[in-house]
């Protein structure tokens, strides 16, 4: 990998045009993907924030009128928002922090050297590649169903009478869909973070005598503490629009009508443009809050990399 | 010395066993799909089976080819797009910084954590204005919007391992811009290229929310195709299992051959 070598005339030291010149490249390097980006991105949020401030139900076209902040009253006095970013909050949080924890004990179990280790990191991560529709089909159909699912079937094994996961608790059918297809995700970083961990002074710590569980405790937890916080982080970016096991799944049932589900209801089901507009404007304001401390996170995690210089 | 070994050895068969339970699903659905319907849905499991290939012909007899080919369509041109754009922007960002490189980054990773469903009402409208509905060159558009910001990120950590003596030394070379960038720093992040390219393509081959909503006939995808499979009368637990089988083969055989891009590019180019 080598520098091509030319004849030609080594260019002139970087002057001030030189500079400029640069900057000009540079610019033109970026902007593509930055256009491309704002108008794919920016542009339709910003129309759904201009619909929002309009009364518009597609059922009834002729009627489409500006009516101001209206559509936010009412979706503040609705009950359903708070209800959903309630829904949310507990899928994603009970989701994200055992998805964490399995994460971890996988994570620490395939670190270690044994027979079949290749293969079994390759069934563990295996769950993350698998099409979320399919996934969500697959438990409620084959290991949920009531009568014949596998989770009802392994109960009896043990002795204990069946589950209607569906229809009584389909909140745990979510969480279990979402622990399942995530706990690999996290595995993969957090198992990234222990095999960066330097030898020597794990070395150091057991001759100096210290078990394998303070030696986890006292050296290998803080050093995880950053990767934890990148699977964290981007498990719950991602977890925060969960819709697919939702729709295929329970259609909103027994709390778990999250905001993106219900933003679709309002707007596809119930045809209701202005109104849908404005529940998608609080999820962007409720997203941000969340995102805003998390990308400052983010952040402190790349700038050891030198981001902004 | 034993006693080490034995708990060892007990350690290791714990994990086996957690480790088959947790890919038990995935298991069990691709052995559902080899069964006969009767046998597919019963108290208790039917571990025997008369093993049969009759539902994945069924599959391919209700026509999942095309479905599978809209995928290819979407993920394959989608990744592609997103890469032509995101090398250079992420070059620019990381070797050759603009002024503010970052509020740029910013902007690319606050357009990731916005919602789709927070822009979907202005999209569906416009695309239905402009007849662009239940068309694959329209949703393979809106792929490279998902998918760009996440690359241009991952792009740029992986440029920014480039040593700089490098570039500086093809610099007083006299490399122009185009060489720099294809003869010298191209075959440097080509891990880095195959890691985004390949989440990129993960994502959009498993995308559902907008292709269940912008695409009907034509130009459906697989993820909206599966739901179709459940049906009223009960009796489709295989032929279900056989289609999803096939649906997330591709991605699976990727990720498993490509574990170590995984994960680099599951945690943005954050870890080495």
């Amino acid at each position: 990998m080598s520098a091509p070598t030319t004849t030609r005339p080594r260019r002139a030291p970087a002057g001030g045009s030189a500079k400029k010149h640069r900057l000009a490249v540079s610019r033109a390097l970026l902007w593509p993907a930055l256009a491309t980006s704002i108008i794919l991105t920016q542009v339709p949020f910003v129309m759904t924030i201009f619909y929002s401030l309009q009364s518009w139900n597609l059922l009834r076209p002729g009627e489409r009128g500006f009516t101001g902040l209206d559509n936010y009253v009412s979706v503040l006095r609705d009950g359903s928002f708070l209800s959903s970013l309630g829904s949310t909050v507990a899928v994603t949080g009970t989701s994200v922090v055992l998805s964490t924890l399995l994460g971890m004990l996988f994570a620490v179990l395939l670190d270690r050297n044994f027979v079949g280790r290749g293969v079994a990191r390759t069934l563990m991560i295996t769950p993350f590649l698998v099409m979320p529709a399919a996934a969500a089909l697959i438990w409620k159909w084959s290991i949920f169903d009531a009568a014949t699912g596998m989770a009802n079937w392994g109960l009896g094994l043990v002795g204990l009478p069946p589950v209607a996961w569906n229809t009584e608790l389909p909140i745990v059918t979510i969480i279990a869909v979402l622990t399942w297809q995530y706990t690999p995700f996290a595995m993969l970083i957090l198992l990234a973070g222990l095999q960066a961990q330097n030898k020597d002074v794990l070395e150091a710590a057991a001759v100096d005598g210290a078990g394998p569980i303070r030696t986890f405790g006292w050296i290998t937890l803080p050093h995880l503490r950053q990767y934890v916080e990148i699977a964290v982080l981007l498990a719950s970016i991602m977890l925060l629009q969960v819709f697919d096991p939702i729709a295929i799944m329970t259609r909103g049932t027994g709390g778990t009508k999250t905001l993106s589900y219900l933003l679709y209801e309002r707007a596809f089901v119930g045809l209701e443009v202005g109104e849908a507009a404005a529940y998608g404007v609080m999820t962007v304001l409720v997203t941000i809050v969340v995102a805003s401390v998390a990308l400052r996170t983010l952040f402190k995690v790349f700038s050891s990399e030198g981001i902004g210089r | 010395m034993t006693r080490s070994r034995l708990r060892a050895t007990l350690v290791t068969a714990a994990t086996w066993v957690l480790v088959l339970i947790f890919f038990f699903p995935v298991a069990w659905m691709v052995f559902t799909a080899f069964k006969p319907e009767r046998q597919a849905a019963t108290v208790p499991p039917t571990f025997f089976p008369a093993l049969t290939l009759d539902q994945f012909e069924a599959v391919f007899n209700r026509d999942m080819l095309p479905y599978l080919i809209n995928s290819f369509s979407a993920s394959v041109g989608s990744t592609l797009l997103v890469l032509v754009l995101a090398v250079p922007a992420a070059y620019a960002l990381s070797i050759r910084p603009v002024i503010n490189v970052r509020d740029a980054l910013f902007f690319f990773i606050s357009t990731r954590f916005m919602p789709v469903a927070a822009s979907i009402i202005p999209i569906y409208l416009l695309l239905q204005a402009v007849g662009g509905l239940d068309n694959i060159t329209w949703l393979t558009i809106l792929y490279v919007g998902v998918n760009l910001p996440i690359a241009v990120w991952m792009m740029r950590s992986f440029l920014a391992e480039v040593p700089r003596e490098i570039l500086e030394a093809a610099q007083l070379d006299g490399a122009r811009l185009g060489t720099e960038i294809f003869r010298v720093v191209l075959p440097l992040v080509m891990p880095g290229i195959a890691a985004a390219g390949l989440i990129c393509f993960i994502f959009a081959w498993n995308e559902f929310f907008l292709a269940n909503l912008l695409t009907a006939q034509v130009a459906r995808t697989t993820p909206p195709f599966l739901t179709s499979f459940v049906d009223g009368r009960g009796q489709f637990l295989a032929v279900l299992s056989a289609a999803a089988t096939v649906a997330i083969i591709p991605v699976v055989l990727a990720g498993w051959i490509a574990q170590k891009q995984l994960v680099r590019g599951l945690a943005m180019g954050a870890i080495k």
